[in-house]
């Protein structure tokens, strides 16, 4: 199969030009030990062979279309109309990376501006760019813009420990070696007000997660009192937000939000086994110039026509060199025009029916399992479409018997990522679940916890 | 070219104008001509104190990003705001209106290896030719 445009002849002619007798010759500083290990790899097989091995291997993922899901954590089942993957799939878009000689590609380029443009209205933001990697990485390069925007001289970031965990992990990874002294996060106990006491004159930026990895959505007045908290010290206020959820509460915009940013995947992406995904960010215009990433403007040319084209590019890596703010100069950019046709297509009262049928499904659910003996929910706060719930079980143990006994796909194990919420199992419940998939789900939990409950009394006896 | 005959020069392209123990400090013609089209200017904020050569702003054109350096030790006093709203004073003015910071100098001694005029009008020549 492999392919190598090289003649025998070609090979020793190389060879000599550089001075060596053969190939092997080439790796004489590896040690001989390891130089041509023992792969004891299986025999090949022919296609058709293999196509049946890897079927085979596929059919044992809980994929979502034999499996009901109630799991989310950052990432959601959310319906994805046809017309997204139509448009995706033409090889104008399909095939072409972030573009370099950018102007040619006019349609790449306005496919970008009109995805901004909802984000911003979406986020009641002035400028948002054309995307980073995830929602962590997103995240992370809002704290290290805050610190650009407080030139270097302000060390001192507060998290909210209900921030996804993983997205905080990834903060600290990319700003390792920036001197960065980060809080808050520390204590799950840490609310809004807590957050607000420990904001000083060296902080850069104080980050909220709204609906919060539990689900729990916070009042706008309540963030506007963090926001103003921050602005007084010249600090600014990072939201990260579920988009969808945008779609039906105040933006965050409305609340003091300098920076509004999140995982873009609920918009048109499927759950593609965790990625690619994209990390939405807009900002006030004020940071404009300090933000990650490519941005797209609308302007006109010489014969006053509409076109598009890269805007602020000086601040970018290859023209600002090491003096760049950041060194992303890269999009997800497939990713984000799934986003931008779903948001086209749902528009905006369609992005309201998508939000409302998640609040209302997810506050059946709810409802209909804190009724249910043993189980009750953990927060006492208003929600969207997630929330947590007390389990009489082992969260792994009810996990196991879902997925096993009755094709469901259970919800997050808090006790994973917060030890003081073991036993808590955080569940997601979308437009895609049915009345009959959550009654399915009580009548599940319902009977693993009676099952194992008469199995102890049999033991007991 | 324009060049200031009141201004010291810096191999940077930078000028300075004394004025008792304070000066004045911008990019030279040869510069904004260099850079075109100017459209942000980013500056320190009065309070901040550099060492000779060390950056304090940053002038961003359409094609190109660059640092500005200041000829000689000091604290900045203030800065023009004007550039803010108005960056293309730099291309039309830059010995005049597209100024940048007034310092307070920290060691005067410093001026001393700078080029005056003259000197500095040979170096652009050998440099670029213009």
């Amino acid at each position: 199969m492999s392919y190598v445009p090289h003649t025998a002849a070609d090979r020793r002619a190389m060879l000599a030009e550089i001075g060596v007798e053969s190939v092997e010759d080439l790796f004489c500083d590896v040690p001989q030990q390891h130089r041509y290990p023992e792969l004891s790899l299986p025999e090949p097989l022919s296609e058709i062979e293999i196509l049946a091995e890897l079927r085979d291997m596929s059919e044992q993922n809980a994929d979502l279309d034999h499996f009901f899901c109630f799991l989310g954590a950052g990432a959601y089942n959310h319906f994805v109309p046809s017309v997204v993957d139509h448009v995706i799939s033409r090889s104008e878009f399909y095939t072409a990376y972030t573009p370099y000689q950018p102007e040619v590609s006019q349609g790449t380029l306005q496919s970008i501006f009109e995805y901004q443009s909802m984000i911003c209205a979406l986020t009641g933001m002035d400028a948002a760019n054309a995307s980073h990697y995830d929602g962590a990485t997103a995240l992370a390069e809002a704290v290290i813009m805050a610190l650009n925007v407080g030139r270097h001289k302000k060390k001192r970031v507060v998290l909210s420990p209900s921030i996804h965990p993983e997205y905080r992990e990834v903060v600290r990874t990319y700003t390792q070696g920036m001197g960065l002294t980060i809080v808050g996060d520390d204590d799950p106990a840490n609310d809004l007000q807590a957050l607000q006491t420990l904001i000083d004159r060296d902080t850069c930026c104080v980050v909220v997660q709204n609906p919060d990895f539990f689900g729990r959505l916070s009042r706008p007045a309540e963030t506007q009192t963090l926001a103003d908290a921050a602005h007084a010290v010249k600090a600014l206020l990072v939201v990260v937000a579920d988009p969808i959820s945008c779609g039906l509460f105040k933006p965050p915009g409305d609340y003091g939000a300098d920076v509004v940013l999140g995982e873009g995947q609920a918009l048109g992406n499927a759950l593609n086994f965790g990625g690619p995904y994209l990390g939405y960010f807009a900002c006030r215009e004020a940071y404009a110039r300090k933000m990650a990433g490519r941005l797209v403007g609308e302007t006109v040319d010489s014969r006053g026509q509409r076109g598009y084209v890269m805007t602020l590019v000086a601040r970018e890596q290859h023209i600002r060199r090491e003096r760049a703010t950041s060194n992303i100069c890269t999009n997800q950019a497939l990713n984000a025009l799934a986003a931008g046709v779903y948001l086209a297509a749902m528009g905006k009262r369609g992005l309201r029916q998508v939000a409302e049928l998640c609040y209302h499904k997810a506050h059946y659910a709810a409802q209909r399992i804190a009724a249910l003996p043993g189980f009750e929910l953990a927060d006492d706060a208003l929600f969207f479409k997630e929330f947590a719930v007390r389990c009489p079980l082992p969260v792994q143990t009810l996990n196991d018997e879902l997925l096993e006994e009755w094709g469901i796909i259970g919800g997050l194990d808090l006790g994973r990522f917060y030890p003081d919420r073991a036993g808590q199992m955080l569940l997601c419940v979308t437009e895609m679940n049915s009345r009959e998939e959550i009654d399915c789900l009580v009548e599940a939990l319902e009977e693993i916890v009676e099952t194992w409950e008469e199995r102890e009394e049999e033991h007991d006896e | 070219m324009k060049i200031d005959p009141n201004c010291r020069y810096t191999e940077s392209h930078d000028w300075i104008r004394v004025e008792g123990d304070e000066a004045i400090v911008g990019i030279t013609d040869y510069a904004q001509n260099e850079l075109s089209d100017i459209v942000y200017v980013e500056l320190a904020e009065p309070g901040d104190s550099f060492e000779k050569g060390e950056a304090y702003g940053t002038v961003e054109s359409v094609k190109a990003a660059a640092d500005c350096y200041l000829p000689v030790g000091g604290e900045v006093v203030t800065m023009n705001e004007t550039l803010e709203d108005s960056p293309e004073l730099v291309n039309s003015d830059p010995f005049g209106d597209g100024w940048f910071v007034r310092i307070k100098i920290a060691d005067p001694a410093d001026l001393d290896g700078l080029m005056d005029a003259e000197a500095y009008k040979a170096f652009c020549e050998a440099e670029g030719g213009h």
